[in-house]
């Protein structure tokens, strides 16, 4: 049996019915077509999935929409402000922090966690802090610099 | 992939979430984080008929003194309990095992009754409950009652909990060992699981062990308390030989598992190995 929901994405509200057993992850991206959020693995190891929920960092593909009714979802999509790319993603651009880009939004959301957590962390944190996140091709080197080069910007 | 279909309600009260599971129906699933029930309802290893969501309750999410002991509610995630000040203060085992439980995202999700309940061979908590001396605390339309940690895991993915009954609580005894305790894994490099995880809690008194509590998750079917190097330890003035004494016991007389990660021989190398480096920095 189909349950309503309601929940507010990157500051907008939704309403809709779902099948209890529908992921986040396909809320977002068939649902609300933002399809900034990836799905990778499907096994809550990659990481492309990864969006905010509530405040906190999660996997979209391991939380039922149902699970997230009236709670409070960012995305990637959510990062920019007024046409104004968010310091991460700047980051990202500037110190080459993505090839092929598929992991690059989860990663994103990861670092924006961190950075809610630690204002000034050391490469290590960054290290620690995005192990959730798998990237196959930039080594992770230039990504933890896009971190840094966020952190700064912050 | 996509689980199988299920009837969901969400309960509004512990009192709520025990009338709906009261019939006892093995068809009944409880969720708090789901990361332990989701991914083996992903891959359809489980498909219940009804899933009863307790995972928002937050009269099962606190952590406080109360009794004697740390008092932790079900529903409280691993970053909570791993960032902790209380924990991290009273039973640092417990903080240290919630703070190597997979990955951030993990942790900002997952359960600690959630994990209990699963009872994952190689999950980092159990290992923690038992050298901490914890007890778990389930609640069913009969009432509570209070299961220790010897008691509660009984094998691979089994507990004593019955189909009716709901964690409600976590509790540590607050003493000088649970003070004095941490964890320490070798983990699978892929999966996080640990392969050998050990937690210790170790009281001294004038160079003596008065008492100490040592725990093993991953090692074994379920996790255990490991009473050899308990009992060569004992009593003993605590130095780097009676140290290396008592680890070289640990997995005595206890069946290992083997597995992909690792051999029998070798995961008993690990805990005596673990169990030193645990002990000694506790000394």
């Amino acid at each position: 049996m189909k349950k309503q929901v309601q929940i507010t994405v990157n500051g907008v509200s939704y309403r809709g019915e779902v099948e209890p057993r529908q992921m986040l992850v396909q809320f977002l991206r068939e649902n609300l077509e933002l399809t900034g959020t990836h799905v990778g693995c499907d096994t809550s190891s990659c990481g492309a999935c990864t969006v905010v929920l509530n405040g906190r960092t999660v996997k979209a593909c391991t939380v039922l929409t149902v699970q997230a009714d009236l709670g409070e979802v960012m995305t990637v999509e959510g990062l920019a402000s007024n046409g104004e790319l968010h310091p991460i993603q700047e980051g990202f651009r500037e110190q080459h922090g993505l090839q092929c880009g598929f992991c690059t939004p989860g990663m994103m959301m990861s670092a924006w966690q961190l950075l809610q957590d630690n204002k000034n962390p050391s490469e290590g944190e960054i290290r620690h802090a995005l192990e959730g996140n798998f990237c196959r091709c930039t080594g992770y080197h230039n990504i933890v610099k896009s971190v840094q080069y966020a952190a700064t910007k912050m | 992939m996509i689980p199988n279909d299920f009837d969901y309600q969400k309960a509004s009260s512990i009192d709520e979430a025990v009338s709906l599971i009261a019939q006892g129906d093995e068809d009944t699933k409880l969720l708090a984080g789901g990361h332990s029930l989701l991914p083996v309802m992903k891959l359809r290893l489980s498909m219940p008929a009804k899933v009863v969501d307790v995972g928002q309750l937050q009269e099962l999410n606190y952590i406080r003194e109360e009794g004697g002991a740390l008092a932790i509610g079900a529903v409280t995630t691993h970053q909570q309990l791993a960032s902790s000040e209380l924990v991290q203060q009273k039973a640092p085992a417990l903080a240290q095992a919630a703070g190597v439980i997979g990955d951030p995202q993990v942790r900002n999700v997952g359960t600690i009754g959630g994990s209990l309940a699963h009872a994952d061979p190689a999950a980092d908590y159990p290992g923690a409950i038992f050298a901490l001396d914890g007890e778990i605390v389930v609640q069913s339309s009969d009432g509570k009652r209070t299961i220790s940690a010897k008691e509660f895991f009984v094998d691979l993915y089994t507990t004593a909990l019955e189909a009716n009954e709901l964690i409600v609580e976590i509790r540590i005894p607050l003493n000088a060992a649970n003070q004095n305790s941490c964890y320490l894994k070798f983990p699978s490099p892929a999966s996080r699981f640990p392969i050998v995880g050990c937690a210790v809690a170790l009281h001294k008194d004038g160079g003596n062990c008065q008492e100490v509590r040592v725990g093993f998750s991953g090692v074994g079917n379920a996790a255990f308390r490991d009473s050899a190097v308990e009992n060569a330890l004992n009593g003993q003035s605590v130095n780097d030989q009676a140290i290396a004494n008592a680890a070289a016991q640990a997995t005595d007389g206890v069946d290992v598992l083997e597995d992909a990660n690792a051999s029998e021989d070798y995961r008993r190398h690990l805990a005596k190995v673990f169990a030193k480096r645990a002990l000694t920095q506790l000394a």
